[in-house]
């Protein structure tokens, strides 16, 4: 029992940051029409906000202590961070909260960077055909994935918590299940913050008047600039939106995967996966597929199962996703019309 | 077929093979005449030509073709190792075994079109190349990649009971008394494939796949694909039935993939995952529309542009470029070189995405459309001078 109500934990993490990137990704499937195959790019670029923005707070300064010696004889070197010394204790909270913190960075820089996206690149492939999309997309997320390489470097770069939710949490104290069923706070608290993204996107799409806009836009999109809307430009913001999302994944992300430039293209296929599962253009069914692949893909490592059927956990996702798109064409919430033709 | 464009294809087929044959002098003065790279121009661009088969004429992108060169590979590595170091058999079972391979997938994928395709190649690709890393080791050796290695002794080997990661059978090779000293080389009826034969053997079956694909784009079939890619709707409803063409296409693409794998196989026996990974697959779909998706000599050409460049791309590093930059004052040489070491060395794929988005976004019909464009305009300015022999062309 607790080793099942483990593995469902386990799985919300990871649906979670598999349901905001498809989120993401079908959105600007139902608005834009766009296949974006640079949209995990997006999500490491977030992650990597969150380690520049870390690697500028803990910029130290280095002051020789004469008074304290090392093993080695030479005079202690005391390193401080800048930030701790101009401010304080409120430096010191900087630091530690540097993941919560860097969204302050990294919600307006994706927007920007999004927004730039659409304007200077997809705008010009709305009339190409799907695969001209995959490509340039493709193209697109080689070029950032390498640039992130060369100043970041090939290898995974760890982010901690804040101290407060850096340990285990007690869940089956909770619920009366005994002590064995413990939990990182992190992933908890990252369970937590992709649904209340999720659900802030459903709100701002279903209770204000641009969400309104942009719903009947991606129903049918020529009788709303008819009506006098400019609906490519809010299709321009909702990109903008979708990159938000992917971006505050990657960067929430980081303590439970140091991200490397690779970790973009990772979730990428799955996320596709989840898209296609869910149904392209819905995203309700978006969230639903991310969720209920994260848990398939951790009850599939366990260990019991993985001795019946060897090698399930490598390509539970992808099964799923074969007999998914042969039983059930439009997925799981798919509505007719959308990537069709 | 008119007798004009039979001759016009057999003109093409003549001049590509001269050029594929002569390739050793033409590449002189780039300096990449050494049979290593040459090998590998003609590897990659049978997988091109294959994949071509498939993504140019019928439209269909796969985004996994780079699973058929995989079991191509791996396939070959055990012909190596339990019949014989000759390159014939492991050729035809490469070939046999990723055409099974291709069927099972097709057969499955093509029930859907356009992106949905993409993305269940994809995802039989990943499967393929995660299971190859986990639970079919034994068949894959895992992460070290299948190798070749010594012949087991005779005494062992009459019992079957041997460790063939470690050691080999080749029973083939045993039965005609070929005679071992350490690792052998992959042969062609005694004569090594390494060096230039090892080239000419690509060469010539480079030569030969292009002779088919031309074959293929003129046949009734090959009529058929391209009549999938312009309406596949309009087709089937004149009342033909496209999946089996469509099959039939997947097949020989893979097929053509799997014998890409089985030649990397033999000028190097060792096959691993990592040749199966969709980067890889991305790879290929690059060459095909750099050269030009559904041209026939377009492949080729952006297999052995990918593979030069990448050659001397990644070759350089920031000394060869202070010695580029040399006649540069100190500052400004420093900021050309950090600008420039960005793109090569292990940047290189920085510069193969970039390529990727410019020809796209530019050129969607690849190199060939770039070289239409330019004849085209300088026959449109012979016919602007000559408007009498305008009007006696044949509308076409």
């Amino acid at each position: 029992m607790d080793a099942i109500f483990l593995q469902i934990l386990n799985g919300l993490d990871k649906g979670g940051a598999y349901a905001l990137i498809a989120l993401g990704l079908t959105l600007a499937f139902g608005t834009l029409g766009v296949v974006n195959f640079a949209h995990g790019a997006l999500f490491m670029l977030g992650a990597f906000c969150t380690v520049g923005f870390n690697k500028i707070l803990t910029l130290e300064k280095v002051a020789l202590d004469p008074t304290k010696m090392t093993a080695w004889g030479t005079p202690l070197e005391v390193r401080t961070p800048y930030v701790e010394t101009w401010f304080g204790d409120f430096g010191a909270f900087l630091v530690d909260y540097s993941v919560p913190v860097s969204l302050i960075v990294v919600i307006p820089l994706m927007l920007l960077v999004g927004i730039a996206m659409e304007r200077g690149l997809i705008r010009h492939f709305y009339k190409r055909p799907h695969a001209d999309q995959i490509l340039v997309t493709f193209g697109l997320a080689i070029v950032l994935q390498e640039l992130i390489k060369h100043y970041f470097g090939a290898n995974p770069i760890p982010q901690s918590v804040p101290e407060i939710v850096s340990g285990s949490a007690n869940i089956g104290s909770w619920f009366g299940l005994g002590d064995s069923l413990v939990y990182p706070w992190w992933r908890l608290v990252y369970f937590g913050f992709s649904a209340v993204v999720i659900f802030s996107v459903f709100a701002f799409l279903k209770f204000t008047t641009f969400g309104m806009v942009v719903r009947a836009g991606m129903f049918d999109r020529e009788q709303v600039s008819m009506l006098g809307i400019n609906i490519e430009k809010r299709f321009t913001i909702v990109f903008g939106l979708a990159a938000v999302v992917a971006g505050v994944a990657g960067a929430m992300y980081t303590p439970i995967l140091p991200p490397d430039y690779h970790i973009g293209m990772e979730f990428l296929v799955l996320s596709f996966v989840v898209v296609v599962v869910g149904g392209m253009g819905s995203l309700g069914g978006a969230v639903t597929a991310g969720f209920l692949l994260g848990i398939l893909q951790s009850f599939s490592s366990m260990n019991e199962i993985k001795s019946i059927l060897p090698g399930i956990d490598q390509i539970i996702i992808y099964l799923v996703a074969v007999v998914v798109l042969l039983a059930m064409p439009r997925g799981l919430m798919g509505r007719k019309g959308v990537m069709e033709d | 077929m008119n007798q004009g464009s039979l001759f016009k294809d057999l003109m093409l087929f003549l001049v590509f093979a001269g050029v594929v044959l002569a390739a050793p002098v033409l590449l002189a003065p780039l300096g990449a005449n050494y049979p290593d790279l040459l090998q590998k121009f003609a590897i990659f661009g049978i997988f091109a030509i294959g994949f071509n088969i498939l993504f140019g004429l019928t439209g269909y992108l796969s985004f996994g073709h780079a699973a058929f060169l995989g079991v191509g590979s791996y396939a070959s590595v055990w012909v190596f190792k339990l019949l014989s170091m000759n390159v014939i058999p492991a050729v035809i079972f490469s070939v046999i075994v990723s055409g099974l391979f291709a069927f099972l997938i097709g057969f499955v994928s093509l029930r859907r079109s356009g992106i949905y395709f993409s993305i269940l190649t994809l995802a039989f690709a990943q499967m393929s190349y995660n299971l190859a890393y986990s639970v079919l080791t034994p068949i894959t050796n895992g992460e070290t990649g299948l190798q070749i290695r010594q012949l087991a002794p005779s005494d062992r080997a009459a019992d079957y009971v041997l460790n063939l990661r470690d050691e080999d059978l080749r029973i083939l090779d045993q039965a005609f008394g070929v005679v071992e000293h350490g690792i052998p080389i992959t042969n062609l009826f005694g004569i090594k494939m390494s060096g230039y034969p090892g080239f000419y053997f690509c060469a010539v079956l480079l030569i030969l796949a292009f002779g088919l694909s031309i074959l293929i784009a003129r046949s009734n079939f090959g009529m058929m694909l391209k009549a999938i890619k312009s309406n596949q709707n309009r087709l089937s409803y004149t009342g033909i039935n496209t999946r089996p063409y469509l099959i039939a296409a997947f097949v020989i693409s893979g097929m053509f993939a799997g014998l890409s794998g089985s030649l990397l196989a033999v000028t190097d026996p060792l096959a691993g995952a990592e040749r199966m990974q969709w980067t890889a697959s991305g790879e290929v779909v690059l060459m095909t529309i750099l050269g030009g998706a559904g041209t026939l000599v377009g492949p080729v050409l952006g297999a052995t542009l990918i593979k030069f460049f990448e050659n001397i791309f990644s070759a350089i590093n920031d000394n060869v470029l202070q010695g580029v930059y040399s006649f540069l004052p100190d500052g400004l040489r420093e900021a050309a070189v950090a600008v420039s070491g960005l793109f090569v060395g292990s940047g290189w794929h920085l510069t193969l995405g970039l390529l990727f988005m410019i020809i796209v976004i530019f050129l969607p019909g690849g190199l060939m459309q770039g070289f239409e464009l330019i004849t085209g305009r300088f026959k449109r300015k012979a016919k602007a001078e000559t408007p009498s022999q305008q009007s006696k062309q044949p509308a076409e």
